[in-house]
């Protein structure tokens, strides 16, 4: 059966293990030739410049050759083709298949119609567990571990999917604390919560965003984005509230480190760049890592 | 009036087959299509808009000769929550059943997210029933959860 990875539920905790292990690895020695004769699509659906780019580093620098598009305006898709054709068509050239599409559950769908794997690089605002998974490398790296973290989620919990996907993932493992600090229009969605109750995990909810930060092992930021808001004046008033800011990590744990999937726009302040506490752009290099771990373990390379 | 609707009933009896009750009268047509009566050659008797104390007005299908798998009739359970059906051996109901909604939903109802593939491709839809009363269907493609309210059927 083929492995595809659609969303971050669909591995195991073995298998996120496994992941960090192949991603450990691919860090040591980032060129190794396990893709070499091999094609990977690589049909980005919607533009994500980030997202393709780490991919196909990923894929280069494991010596395969890429077929695809960077957006649907240069594809068939233009043309009226169907994502039921364009994946049959596709499934009959390439070994792998890695895309991002706009549509909620695309990828999934295109799973059952191809006959050789494929990964989720997004679906709408569902699933994008690659960058779950590079996320959670990060912790690991960060924290030499993953069980026993305190971590706090910050900004938009309603709608951000990397929170969600993160939350669904390190809730396998031991004994994790959540704390979720967001506006009211943004709070962490009850079924995630209920999650959290079913498995006895602690979690904490707090609107302020304050020194409570001081027990954080992992501090997760996202952008709050003006489109999620009905009222414009309800943006306007906490726009500014969930701003981090390098003073803000004085009195934080000397372990802590803030992550983001970015872009960031306005919520981490340039100062905190400055910060050995940061670490959102090695977060994005941890990317290329992962990618390549995940890519060698969909195929059965390692 | 309800002993008008007893005789009705005896006079469209049936021999063998299965009587379907307690429809609502809004989705008779639809529980047809969901089972493929439009599809066989039984012997099909229906009645609808008929008084109901329960349902306001309901509607009632007779199928000689013909037994539901479980799997089969539950599909209509969604539209049908309180159908009942009485399992006639000559003339005489030797067996009765309730529906019950399955675990699994697989066409019959729309999911309610715009942004799903299922509302921009020709795709079947599929749903893990990830609660029942409150109704809560889970979308197997966007993952999203549509429930009692937002429910609208294909």
């Amino acid at each position: 059966m083929k492995k595809d990875l659609i969303s971050i539920t669909d591995y195991t905790k073995e298998e996120y293990l496994r992941i960090m292990e192949l991603a450990a690895g691919f860090e040591k020695e980032p060129n190794q030739d396990l893709l070499k004769g091999k094609v990977v699509a690589s049909l980005f659906f919607e533009p994500s410049t980030r997202t393709r780019l780490s991919f196909e580093t990923a894929i280069s620098r494991l010596g395969g050759r890429i077929i695809g598009f960077a957006d649907a305006g240069s594809s068939s898709v233009t043309k009226g083709e169907s994502l039921h054709d364009t994946i049959r068509m596709v499934t009959n050239y390439a070994d792998l298949i890695v895309m991002r599409h706009p549509l909620e559950g695309a990828a999934r769908y295109a799973a059952e119609i191809a006959t050789v794997p494929v990964i989720n690089a997004g679906d709408g605002a569902n699933q994008h567990p690659t960058q779950t998974l590079l996320d959670m490398y990060s912790i690991l790296k960060t924290q030499g571990t993953l069980d026993n973290l305190n971590i706090f989620m910050v900004g938009d919990l309603k709608y951000g999917r990397t929170v969600h996907s993160l939350l669904m993932a390190m809730s396998e493992f031991d004994n994790p604390i959540f704390n979720f600090i967001a506006p009211d229009e943004l709070l962490m969605p009850e079924e995630y919560k209920m999650h959290l109750r079913e498995r006895g995990i602690r979690y904490y909810e707090h609107r302020e965003f304050t020194d409570i930060i001081s027990a954080a092992d992992i501090i997760y930021m996202t952008r709050v984005q003006k489109e999620r808001f009905a009222d414009p004046i309800e943006y306007e008033k906490v726009k500014n509230v969930y701003i981090l800011r390098e003073k803000m990590l004085r009195h934080t744990k000397p372990n802590v480190r803030v992550l983001h999937p970015l872009p960031r726009v306005n919520e981490i302040h340039t100062d905190v760049d400055r910060s050995d506490k940061a670490y959102y752009f090695e977060q994005a290099l941890n990317g290329v890592f992962t990618r390549e771990a995940i890519i060698a373990h969909t195929l059965n390379l390692k | 009036m309800e002993e008008n609707i007893k005789k009705k009933l005896k006079v469209s009896a049936i021999k063998n087959g299965t009587v379907i009750d307690h429809i609502p009268a809004r989705n008779l047509f639809k529980v047809i299509t969901i089972l493929g009566l439009d599809r066989i050659e039984n012997q099909i008797t229906f009645g609808t808009n008929l008084e109901s104390e329960k349902l306001g007005s309901k509607a009632i299908i007779k199928v000689s000769d013909k037994c539901f798998e479980d799997d089969e009739i539950n599909k209509i359970a969604l539209i049908a929550p309180h159908a009942k059906l009485n399992i006639i051996r000559d003339y005489a109901v030797t067996e009765k059943k309730v529906v019950e909604i399955p675990s699994h939903v697989e066409g019959i109802v729309r999911c309610f997210n715009p942004k799903c593939i299922t509302n921009n491709e020709q795709i079947t839809t599929r749903f893990a029933v990830v609660s029942k009363a409150p109704l809560a269907l889970k979308c197997h493609y966007c993952e999203k959860i549509t429930d009692q309210e937002h429910l609208h059927m294909l």
